[in-house]
């Protein structure tokens, strides 16, 4: 029988941690429930789900993990409405309704045999954090160059996965460069925007994507240093935001131009966007 | 070919023993598309309804599911249900509009089980106009008062009988249950040529627009046009394309639903995001979505301009708006097309 796109699948929330210093960042860990519902839940990272609180509603969410990971779906949410507060509050062992996965992902086919520079600020890092993720893969990493994450948050409460960050410090596979916005009692690495930090840290933009993500001002004064470090628009890519309802490309809120985030999007290279109105 | 409104009348009373028949119907003053269970409630000679049918397959309020909730369990129940409908007497504007929704609830990814379960399940007998409204321009959409496009059977009034046409397949099987058809006399022949040959006298040309409009996101056009708006969505609600909604959650205690209504592009919360940042915050670029939408972005995407000319929205506009006059100012600007 055809699938019914509106009718979510019903996951157990087995985990809702804190993740920021000022509490306004959870994650959710929620676990398939069935054999079934995991094998149609075939996802690549970038990709997004509409997750249900039931009584409350349900909200686009960029899914944190990678499809690598089985058994189980992460989303690392702002409290910042009805069905985010919703969550937060949610106990442990609650059912949640989850649609997707939606929408495209990053090109991980394209990006086979280049090198990476993944770049993130705020709370932004999530579906970064998947494709981190995906390509630190053993199956995976082979396919892959040089991976750099630059990640900033305004203080070092603010960076998300953090027992993560850890490991990749050590992690050969992988350069992690973290940044603060202001000096902070303890740290000892970057301190300073991530434009700055990205003139200064980025790898060499020969055979290199770079994929980035954060808020409008840092995505707005990022883009131009990597266009002065010699990236072109169509190995620059990003994941955007709009208010969604359906995710299917119907209900008609998430459109830039004639391309609905939500279907067509949300990851688009800059190449792409330059085609598009700058209405977003 | 035709069919007495008496035996007619009697098919129609038949089939709703079989049919859900929504049919117009005189409703607080106006005509609109409701259940009829008679033909004697079917109102003969209106213009156009004041509502357009698209809510016989998109209601204006719909469930979607329904859950009820027991501790930190959760049952969800699929709430899709559909039954077997005959739309009488929309007028071929309309017929041609539902066209267009089918783009819309299907694209090349998914299909709206709603809609299309519905859609597929309907019949639709298309009414031609022998009058013609003067907010009526349908003849510059590409269509005509007596246009077939979108019915299965059209039906053109002859005063006690009904031209019959058959359009599809499915039209051919209902007409199988309405009864015996017979020859138009010389006279009613005559008239149904003066109809099908009639065109709106109202006209805009759309003959650039698509072309124009590829260069006139950033125009100044778009800084007066829409001034006098109150934006209170009339237009989009009586649009019989407008297709845009909203999901929300009904719930009383442990027992909830997900619903689905009407929702439209010129209402500011539209596209608030969560954060507080609102793409289309101001009217004036509400008013362009509106426009770029109908007469450029359907258009890249399903190859038609989502306005049929019903004139609904001038009709309904409390400040005398007029996507005629906002047509031509496209028409007017001074933009280089290709």
């Amino acid at each position: 029988m055809e699938q019914n796109p509106y009718l979510p699948i019903t996951m157990k929330l087995i985990k809702n941690m804190c993740e920021t210093e000022d509490k306004l960042i959870n994650t959710f860990t929620l676990q398939f429930q069935n054999k079934q519902d995991e094998e149609n839940f075939k996802y690549m990272p970038g990709q997004f789900a509409e997750l249900s609180a039931y009584g409350h509603g349900e909200a686009p969410f960029g899914i944190a993990t990678s499809p690598t990971e089985p058994g189980i779906i992460k989303f690392s949410v702002a409290k910042v409405g009805c069905v985010s507060n919703a969550l937060h509050l949610m106990e442990e062992g609650t059912m949640v309704g989850v649609r997707g996965p939606m929408g495209n992902y990053y090109p991980m086919e394209e990006f086979k045999g280049k090198n990476l520079v993944i770049i993130g600020g705020g709370f932004a890092f999530t579906t970064l954090r998947s494709m981190a993720v995906y390509m630190l893969d053993e199956k995976h990493r082979a396919d892959y160059g040089d991976i750099t994450v630059i990640y900033g948050a305004r203080n070092p409460g603010l960076l998300l996965y953090k027992e993560e960050l850890a490991e990749w410090e050590t992690n050969p596979n992988i350069n992690l460069v973290t940044t603060i916005d202001r000096p902070a009692e303890g740290w000892t690495k970057h301190v300073g925007f991530i434009p700055t930090i990205t003139e200064q840290v980025a790898p060499s933009s020969v055979n290199t994507y770079a994929v980035v993500c954060g808020p409008p001002a840092m995505i707005k004064y990022t883009l131009p240093v990597l266009e002065k470090l010699g990236f072109p628009p169509e190995r620059i890519y990003t994941s955007l935001e709009m208010r969604m309802k359906c995710g299917l490309g119907i209900c008609g809120r998430c459109n830039i131009g004639p391309k609905y985030v939500c279907k067509d999007g949300p990851v688009f290279s800059m190449a792409q966007l330059k085609e598009l109105p700058s209405e977003y | 070919m035709k069919i007495s409104k008496e035996k007619f009348g009697q098919s129609f009373d038949a089939l709703t023993a079989e049919y859900q028949v929504v049919a117009p119907v005189s409703e607080a003053g106006a005509v609109n598309f409701k259940t009829a269970k008679s033909f004697s409630e079917v109102k003969q000679d209106y213009l156009n309804s004041k509502l357009p049918p698209k809510s016989l397959l998109f209601p204006q309020h719909e469930k979607l599911l329904s859950y009820v909730k027991e501790g930190k369990d959760i049952t969800v129940k699929n709430e899709l249900k559909v039954g077997k409908t005959v739309l009488f007497g929309i007028r071929p504007c309309d017929a041609k509009a539902m066209l267009l929704l089918d783009k819309v609830f299907k694209n090349d990814q998914y299909r709206d089980p709603y809609y299309f379960d519905r859609r597929d399940n309907t019949v639709i007998i298309g009414l031609a106009c022998n009058k013609i409204a003067p907010t009526c321009f349908c003849s510059s959409m590409g269509i005509s008062p007596a246009c077939s496009e979108g019915s299965d059977l059209l039906l053109i009034d002859l005063g006690d009988s009904y031209n019959v046409e058959v359009i599809t397949e499915k039209g051919k099987e209902l007409l199988a249950s309405l009864g015996e058809l017979s020859e138009l006399s010389a006279q009613e022949q005559a008239l149904v040529d003066t109809v099908k040959s009639a065109q709106t006298t109202s006209k805009v040309d759309v003959s650039t627009i698509t072309a124009k409009l590829d260069k006139m996101f950033d125009n100044s056009y778009w800084d007066t046009l829409h001034e006098k708006c109150l934006g209170c969505n009339a237009c989009s609600f009586s649009c019989p394309t407008c297709h845009c909604f909203d999901i929300s959650e009904e719930v009383i205690k442990s027992e909830g639903s997900r619903v689905r209504t009407w929702d439209a592009c010129m209402a500011p919360l539209f596209t608030l995001h969560g954060s507080g940042h609102n793409p289309r915050d101001k009217k004036k670029s509400r008013w362009r979505q509106r426009m770029m939408h109908k007469f450029n972005y359907f258009v890249h995407n399903n190859g038609d301009i989502a306005c049929v000319g019903c004139g609904r929205c001038i009709k309904g506009c409390p400040v005398n708006m007029d996507i005629r006059q906002a047509i031509d100012g496209v028409n007017k600007a001074e933009v280089v097309v290709d």
